[in-house]
């Protein structure tokens, strides 16, 4: 099992639930600070149900629910005086299409997380828009065109600036669900190398369908089937020597 | 599929779909009988406008003398008390009408969405002559007893509220104006924010956005083209509304500041004179009126349509509306 870590955000026994169908079951799991955990199983496992309760965001969709416990730095965020909003402000997340808000310039959509719900100062988000540009890597793309549109910007860019959006409110956690599903190989490439600069500041979960991605930048893996969590542990062990028989014939390509 | 058999085959491959081409001829014949409708509309009104526009010219436009004795006509009043009146129900009407669109889109529970959408639309079935008959014996007496003074009370010192209020005037006009455009723009305003992706909602809520803030900075600014598109919409149903409209606001042709007095509509006076105007030249003064009414709503619809056509050549966002 995993090494001897503080763990930022972990949940127990978490179950959800869309209009009393259950789409994930009993998983108790835990995400060690500045460490980046893919997500990995076939599609209708439950594993974007699952990033979508860390964040409450699961409970804007009609019908959903859920049972157990997820906890922010040992704070339950199902607690009842938790206020999804604040919440949302410390755990990120990006989606699996882009979502620049199209009538938005670049700077607006970086500056969006910080001016709503009271916002910052104005003169402060010149320059937390820069260092979140920079920190997602698009600040010399974008820097002499900041006031043009967003759409105007490439498929992977436009993913980029959803990363630079989400991280410009500084939050703890960073989830990424399914973040390069659209993007060709060289947007992919991008983004899964910022995913690991990101690493050194966030706790990063990542939903990916693509095993090689989560090979490639995680340092945990958690695999999903059927809305439970069959096995979790060191990346690098899972992908060599998984303990359950369904994530070894998962891995190899005999599912999913 | 090699070994299809052979003789039953038909071994010529010419021939022609007759009924393709009668159906295909018969439904292009029906298709260009509407365009041919409006040409015909537009001609007949130029014809029986035409001594009219020789006698006045652009004058008529401006004039707002309207003097079927001495033959001397000008339709300023009417063109001004049409825009006002519909001007002020679009200030009435598009809060009212957003607010219901976003309501029921991003704040009501699943149950109260549809019987509320439904009676809103409803509105819309009501008949014109019966929004008159309630403006004339329930809104005025209202508006007399209830509105007038305190409105006269806070801001009787500025020109629109000036002069005595008789009942019958813009304002009352405009009212009723406004609850009848209401259901238009509030159903296009909600297949507007209904085409809205999901995605856009989502992104702000997970910025740490409240549902009001996604609302107003990512739900709204997404489908503003096909908002303005529903309001003027609603503006091309005002400025053409005549039954209500005569019912309500005076038939007087003067021009007033104040939102109190009588004041006319080109559709009002229409209603009102055709039966009356035994003259060639009063009578196409009236068409001439019904032919700046007819270029008015055609531009407002066609400033609607473009809009929303622009908001809708990337995605689908208010054109299923219209």
């Amino acid at each position: 099992m995993a090494a001897e870590r503080p763990i930022r955000l972990r949940t127990e026994f978490l179950s959800a639930y869309f209009n009393g169908n259950t789409a994930v079951r009993h998983v108790t799991l835990g995400f060690p600070v500045n460490s980046v955990t893919a997500i990995i199983g076939p599609s209708g496992c439950g594993k974007s149900t699952y990033l979508r309760c860390l964040n409450r965001m699961h409970e804007l969709s009609e019908g959903a629910a859920i049972s157990g416990r997820v906890l922010l730095d040992e704070h339950d965020i199902y607690a009842p005086e938790v206020n999804p909003v604040e919440l949302r402000r410390r755990v990120g997340m990006v989606f699996q299409r882009p979502t620049p808000f199209p009538t938005m310039s670049i700077f607006d959509n970086v500056a969006a997380g910080l001016r709503v719900n009271g916002g910052q100062k104005r003169r402060d988000v010149a320059a937390l828009v820069e260092r979140a540009l920079q920190r997602a890597g698009l600040w010399d793309e974008v820097q002499d065109r900041l006031q043009k549109s967003a759409l105007a910007l490439s498929g992977g860019q436009q993913q980029r600036l959803c990363v630079a959006r989400a991280i410009a409110p500084e939050p703890e956690v960073l989830l990424l669900d399914e973040p390069t599903a659209s993007l060709d190989p060289a947007g992919t490439v991008r983004i899964e190398d910022l995913v690991q600069d990101l690493s050194q500041e966030f706790t990063v979960v990542i939903v990916t369908h693509n095993l090689q991605q989560a090979a490639r930048v995680s340092e945990y893996t958690a695999f999903f089937y059927l809305g439970e969590l069959i096995e979790y542990g060191l990346t690098e062990e899972m992908f060599t020597n998984p303990n359950d028989p369904r994530t070894d014939a998962y891995i190899t390509g005999r599912f999913g | 599929m090699a070994s299809l058999p052979g003789p039953e085959r038909a071994t010529s491959l010419s021939g022609r779909n007759t009924g393709d081409r009668v159906y295909r001829g018969a439904l292009t014949l029906l298709a260009l009988t509407l365009p041919a409708a409006l040409i015909a509309i537009l001609g007949g009104l130029l014809w029986n406008a035409w001594p009219s526009v020789r006698t006045f010219g652009l004058e008529f436009l401006f004039r707002s003398t309207w003097d079927p004795v001495a033959e001397v006509y000008g339709a300023a009043p009417m063109i001004l008390g049409t825009v006002i009146s519909s001007l002020l129900a679009l200030l009435i009407a598009v809060p009212l009408a957003l607010g219901v669109a976003i309501f029921l889109t991003e704040f009501s529970p699943g149950w109260l969405r549809k019987p509320v959408a439904s009676l809103v639309e409803l509105l819309a079935a009501i008949p014109s002559v019966v929004y008159g008959l309630w403006g004339v014996f329930v809104l005025i007496p209202l508006l007399r007893s209830h509105v007038v003074p305190p409105l006269r009370a806070a801001l009787g010192w500025l020109p629109f509220f000036e002069g005595v209020f008789y009942g019958n005037s813009m304002l009352a006009a405009g009212i009723i104006l406004s609850i009848m455009i209401l259901p238009y723009i509030s159903s296009v305003s909600r297949e507007v924010l209904l085409a809205v992706p999901p995605a856009q909602r989502e992104a702000a809520l997970a910025l740490g956005a409240t549902r009001w803030e996604a609302v107003w900075s990512a739900v709204l600014p997404y489908g503003h083209l096909g908002i303005i598109g529903a309001v003027v919409l609603g503006l091309g149903r005002a400025l053409g509304e005549t039954m209500a409209v005569t019912m309500l606001i005076g038939n007087r042709h003067e021009i007033s500041a104040s939102l109190l007095q009588p004041g006319y509509t080109m559709a009002a006076a229409i209603a009102n004179e055709f039966a009356e105007a035994t003259t060639q030249l009063h009578l196409a003064a009236l068409f001439e009126i019904g032919l700046v009414l007819f270029g008015v709503t055609v531009t407002v619809n066609a400033a609607a349509r473009l809009l929303v056509w622009r908001v809708a050549r990337g995605s689908a966002v208010g054109s299923r509306a219209l």
